[in-house]
Order: structure tokens, then sequence, then C-alpha cells
């Protein structure tokens, strides 16, 4: 299905061959000391930095920018700082098995890597200059991806609880938020933009998850009696997934397009629905096209979910008294639910990517930044569209992920013998 | 008492039960056996409305069950299914809680009676009772469910193949403990089984269904000695019912005045068991004794082979 959950957000490792070979025959000679991932991190991490821009100096924002060197720019201790930090968290991803000190040396090196590329755009910056533009280079993005996923497999190989999971999660987008703002990165590109656009930031950042949200609302209020009714009734549930299914193949521009000529002549005909925002173009089509992409997953995964449900336990809730509304809010939809959230989580994650494109046809959102500066050819201005959608949507994903464990965690295994 | 008159059930053309009458009496145990898709769980089923009849009725304790709303009714009588249907998101003492929720009771009222029901059940509330069914074993699953099933005290307690899905030795288990529930509640049972050993040695009275019809409605030792048709006879088995006859009579029920210095038997030993361990010692007779362990009488091997013919 075509777009299903693509939570594959962060690195595609550009791998070139040599390093690949020789990753190979380390993996066979070393193999039970070596860790592999921490390897595969480190060459990669090393041959961007090695052989990749860290900064890009542009003399105003649309010029093609030119890359500096660290050396040129900042003090030699300075300069060298990064690469011997960088240096020492590759031999603890590489030596150190211990998930807790690879967590830390991966948090640090980001912290440092974040703080060198700021001291940098600041020593490029003439004072009081608001023309010149300091952007962090191909090697800082390559070698920032290696150290989040760093950090996120020792994240996964801690097994945090749930709730430690989401609080982690505040702690890092809080923490980022409070340094992006009250930090040194005044002179970073994608920060000059921000202070261009403060204002618009907030307002679209809130319309942008509004439009996410309050379409999937709308879809869980419509999908989840609609799902529970296929499950009740199998002729229908072929017709409801079968046209949920054709509207799911529709491209989201052709569904944008589809929609505006009706929605254009309701808001024609009827001045009270115009009043009320709904109009041809602007943010009701790509509500509308939002929750009706929303509506397969959840009706799918209701389906899904009620059917796995057992029959025996439905059977003897029904045969000790309880009345059909009983059997569905005490037995089926808590079983089901966690395939339900399964299928929100999918719609929440693709929504926030979606209403993206919505900025295309008036919709605002985030993605008003990467349409603008498409335009513009700004990739600046694309950035700060980009990464907070992505951050949402990683965001979001977390969260729905914690949940759905969080409502599965019952004890398992066998009960201690007392007896 | 449950009287079932006239009792039809219609899916479009297909009839499924056919003019069933039965009555089971009061503090009895009624096993309803036949083939798959002879009727038997719909008929079961059409007693607590799980199926609603096409035509007939159903009297319980001289009211037609159709004067209350189902699920109403359904809360008075116990029911447990094969697999056990317990709840997996809900403890084990929650699932025995169901029914008394429904209803309302107090929670100091519901926490002693799961507590008196796990404890009957030989499941140790301080280990059980907050445990998930998963982590149970099958027999312990199976009898939490009958726990369940009881948890309101029904009059009467409906259960379709409870064994259905346990192994031999567990299921001779859980039977003998159903019996001794039956005894200790005097709880109105009614059984459906495909196994007619089952149907045997737990029914006071038992219906052989086949195509819908009740063919036969009698004590086990009539069907066996006094078939109403060559189904029944099938059903009970010809080649070997002169055991399955044996089987019915406890030693203590023959034993005559008297002792033997033949093997010691326990009353409570059937008259099949018996005549097997004279077959095995080869000895004539046995000195059957209580559990006490005061001498009862003695059986002789004569005494047992007149009582393998009707």
């Amino acid at each position: 299905m075509r777009r299903w959950p693509s939570s594959t957000y962060g690195a595609r490792a550009g791998s070139n061959r040599g390093t690949t070979l020789e990753l190979r025959l380390a993996i066979t000679s070393h193999a039970a000391r070596i860790d592999r991932l921490g390897l595969l991190l480190s060459l990669v991490g090393a041959a961007a930095y090695g052989g990749l821009p860290f900064v890009i100096f542009k003399a105003n924002r649309i010029v093609p920018g030119e890359p500096r060197e660290l050396a040129q720019v900042l003090p030699a201790w300075a300069a060298l700082g990064l690469p011997a930090v960088l240096l020492l968290t590759a031999l603890v991803a590489i030596g150190i098995a211990d998930a807790r000190r690879r967590l830390t040396a991966a948090f640090g090196a980001i912290g440092v890597l974040a703080l060198t590329v700021a001291a940098a755009a600041n020593a490029l910056t003439p004072v009081g200059n608001k023309v010149v533009r300091v952007a962090p280079g191909a090697a800082f993005w390559v070698v920032l991806i290696c150290l989040g996923l760093l950090a996120t497999d020792a994240i996964t190989r801690l097994r945090p609880r749930p709730l430690t999971r989401v609080l982690l999660l505040a702690l890092c987008i809080g923490g980022g938020i409070a340094a992006l703002l009250h930090g040194p990165f005044d002179n970073l590109s994608v920060m000059r933009e921000y202070a261009v656009n403060a204002g618009r930031f907030e307002v679209e950042l809130l319309r942008h998850i509004r439009l996410a949200a309050g379409s999937l609302l709308a879809a869980v209020i419509v999908a989840l009696p609609l799902g529970i009714l296929c499950h009740r009734t199998p002729r229908l549930r072929s017709a409801v997934l079968g046209t949920l299914n054709v509207i799911q193949t529709i491209p989201a521009i052709a569904l944008f397009g589809i929609l505006m000529a009706p929605l254009g002549a309701l808001a024609a005909a009827w001045p009270v629905a115009a009043a009320l925002g709904i109009r041809g173009i602007g943010a009701a089509p790509a509500a509308v096209a939002l929750f009706l992409y929303a509506l397969l997953p959840i009706v799918a995964n209701t389906v899904v979910g009620l059917r796995r449900v057992s029959r025996a336990a439905v059977d003897a809730a029904a045969g000790m008294g309880m009345t059909a509304a009983q059997v569905l809010a005490r037995i089926e939809l808590p079983l089901a639910l966690p395939v339900i959230l399964a299928g929100i989580r999918v719609v929440l994650v693709q929504n926030i990517g979606m209403v993206t494109i919505a900025a295309l046809i008036g919709g605002g959102g985030l993605g008003t930044f990467v349409f603008q500066g498409i335009g513009q050819t700004a990739i600046d201005l694309v950035l700060l569209g980009a990464i907070p959608t992505v951050v949402l949507a990683f965001s979001a994903s977390v969260l729905l992920d914690a949940l759905i464990e969080a409502l599965e965690r019952t004890p398992s295994g066998p009960l201690e013998s007392a007896a | 008492m449950i009287q079932i008159e006239n009792l039809s059930k219609q899916y479009g053309a297909t009839t499924v039960v056919d003019g069933v009458s039965l009555s089971i009496e009061r503090n009895s145990i009624a096993v309803i056996v036949g083939t798959s898709g002879s009727g038997k769980s719909t008929l079961l089923r059409m007693i607590n409305r799980l199926v609603e009849p096409t035509s007939g009725r159903v009297l319980l304790d001289g009211a037609d069950t159709r004067s209350e709303p189902a699920h109403l009714l359904r809360r008075r009588i116990g029911y447990a299914i094969q697999g056990h249907g317990l709840f997996p998101h809900r403890t084990v003492a929650e699932n025995v809680a169901t029914v008394p929720r429904l209803l309302g009771w107090p929670q100091d009222r519901i926490r002693a009676r799961v507590r008196e029901l796990l404890q009957i059940f030989q499941l140790d509330p301080a280990l059980y009772a907050d445990a998930f069914p998963h982590q149970l074993s099958g027999g312990q699953q199976q009898r939490v469910g009958v726990a369940r099933a009881l948890a309101a005290e029904p009059a009467v307690l409906l259960m379709d193949e409870p064994f259905g899905a346990l192994d031999p030795i567990i299921r001779a288990k859980a039977q003998e403990d159903l019996l001794e529930i039956q005894r200790r509640f005097g709880t109105t049972m009614v059984l459906v089984t495909h196994d007619m050993d089952e149907a045997f040695r737990l029914g006071h009275r038992v219906a052989v269904m086949s195509q819908g019809r009740v063919l036969q409605y009698d004590r086990p030792a009539v069907l066996l000695t006094n078939p109403a048709d060559p189904f029944v006879a099938r059903m009970t088995g010809i080649s070997d019912r002169a055991l399955k006859l044996l089987a019915l009579t406890t030693a203590g029920e023959a034993a005559m005045p008297g002792s033997s210095d033949g093997p010691k038997v326990a009353s409570s030993a059937s008259l099949r068991e018996v005549l097997s361990e004279l077959l095995w010692s080869g000895a004539r007779s046995a000195q059957v004794v209580e559990e006490g362990g005061a001498v009862r009488g003695e059986l002789s091997i004569a005494t047992i082979l007149a009582r393998a013919r009707p």
C-alpha cells in the first residue's frame, strides 16, 4: 500500500565499496570484541568528516555556498577538540558494550558537535552582519545522524519502560529547543531564517499540529464505529475496505485537486459554509483529504483487532449475561485496542508528513516554509520547515509506541510455584 | 427444574433442533450427547437464549425464560464452555468476579466469594488471584472457567464440552471435581459432550441426540440395557456394553454381607474396576472396605457377573 508507515526517518548511510570490504574483514577477524554497529557508524562518520565540508559559508542566503575548513575558522584547540571528542566516541562505540556509557558518549558528542558548528558560525559572521549565512555542511549532518543512531541504539539496549521513553523524549526535545533559543546558535543559517520568521513559525507549527491531529480525531470518530460495523457485517466489510483502498491509491495532490471543485461549489452555494472556512483551497480540502486517507488504516486495524479477539471469550461474556454494549466495551475493544492504536499511530505519522503538502493549496503548516524555500532556492528555509516536521513525526511515533506497549504490558511467564 | 417443551430451531430451510422436549430435575445432572452437527450445542444455547428458539419454550422453575430480558436471565444461569473462554486481559480474580459485578454485589461480598471459590477449586488465592489466565496450566484455566460460571451461586449451570480441551488424566480429575461440586451445592447441571464415557460417568440422565432430535433420554443403565434405537445402541457401544454397565455400579452398592480374604477394594470403586482386580489377582472374591477402613462386605465374581446382564 502506497503511503503506509514509512517510519525510517534518519540515515541512509552512504557506503562506499572500500569501506564495506574493510568492515567485513574487521568483523570476521574480531567479531567477539568489536561492536559491529559501532564500527559501521564510526567508519561512516569518519569518512564523512574526512571527505565532506563541515561548514558552508554564503555571502547571502541565495548565492551558492563555499565550504570552509574548521582549522581556518576556529582557534587550534577548538578545531582539534571536535575530532578528538569524535575519536573518543568512536572508541566507545566500537569497544564498550555498556549501554549507559554509549548513550552518555553519544549525547556528549552531539553537544560538542553543535557547539563547534555554532562557534564556527559566530567566527565567520562579522558582528552585526545580517546578510551572511553560515550553514552546517554535509559532514555535520552525517556525523549528527551517526551519533543519533548510536544514541537510539543505546536507548533500545537499555529497554526503558514506556513512561521513561516518553520522559526521555520530552527531555531531549525540551533541551534541544532551549539550547537553540537561548544558546549560541543565533548565527546559524536555519536560526537566521527562524529569527526572520519567528512569529509565523509558531503560527504555522500550531496550524500543522491542529491539521494533523484534527483530521485524525475526525477520522477516529468515523472509522472506529465503521470498523465495528464492518466486523459485525462481513458483506459491508469488503465494500467499505475496497472503497477506502481506492481512496488510498489516489495521490495526495490529485485528491486535493479533486476536492477543490466540490468544496468550492459548496462555498459558493452556501455562504454559511464559506463563513465556516470551507473553500476550494486552504485548510478545508487539506483536512478532508487527510481525513479520507486516515480512514483505511483505522478501519482496517479495528476489523483486524476485533477479529483477533478470542471467540470463546466473547461467547462466554455474552453467556454470562453481558449486554452487547458491555461485551463491546469490556471485552472486545480493550482486547483490540493495541491493534487499533497501531493503526492510529500509522495515521498520525502519515498525517504529520502529509500536512506539509497541504501548504501547496494554501492549507498552511510547516510545508509553507518548505515550498517558499524551494521557490526562493533558500535551502535554509526548507530546513526550517522540514526539520520540525521530522521531529514531530518521530515524537508522535515514540509517544504512541509507548502507549501501545504500556497497554499490552501484562505480567508474562509462569508463576513462581509456592506449593 | 428445567422443562424444555417442543423446542425447535431453524436456520432458513435447515432444521438444527427439531421438536425437542426434555425435563431436567432439580439437583441432577443431565448430559446431552451426540455427534457433531446433531444440534446438541444449539439445544443448550437455547436454554439461556444465546440462541433464540424458532418455536417451543423453556420453563425455568415454571416460568417461561422469555419473561425477562435475555441478559438478566443469563446472569442467573452459569455458563462454561470448551476452551474456558477466560478474559485474557483480566486477572483470575476479576474473571471469577464477572457475574457478581454485573449483578452489583458489594465489593466485600465479591472478594469473599472469589476467595472461597478459588479455594474450592484448589487454587491458592494468594498465588493465583492476581495471575493472568495465560500464566495458568490448561487444567487450572478450566477450573477457573467453572469457578467463574458458579460465582453468583446460580441454581442452573450449563456447560458446553467443558473438558473437551483437556488431556485424559486431567479430564478424569475435572470430572470427579465436578461431581463433588454438584453434590456440595446441589446445582442443576446440563452438560453437552460427544464423549459417551463422559456422559455415563457424569449424567444422572443422558439424552442421545441425532439430526436435531432426541432419540432417547433416560438413565445410563437403561440406555445400555434397553436402547430405543439402533443409533443409540451404536452410540453406547455394543461390543463392551457389559463392562460399561458394570462401570455404572459401585462396589459399595453391590456388596453382599460377609467377608473375604481376597484383595481389598474401596466401596467407591466401580464393579468394572473390582472385576479387573479379581481377574488380575486370580482371587474369587474381594473384601469391600469403607473409606475409614470398616468392612462393608464381600463381592464374588458371580455377584459381579450377575450385574453385567440386563
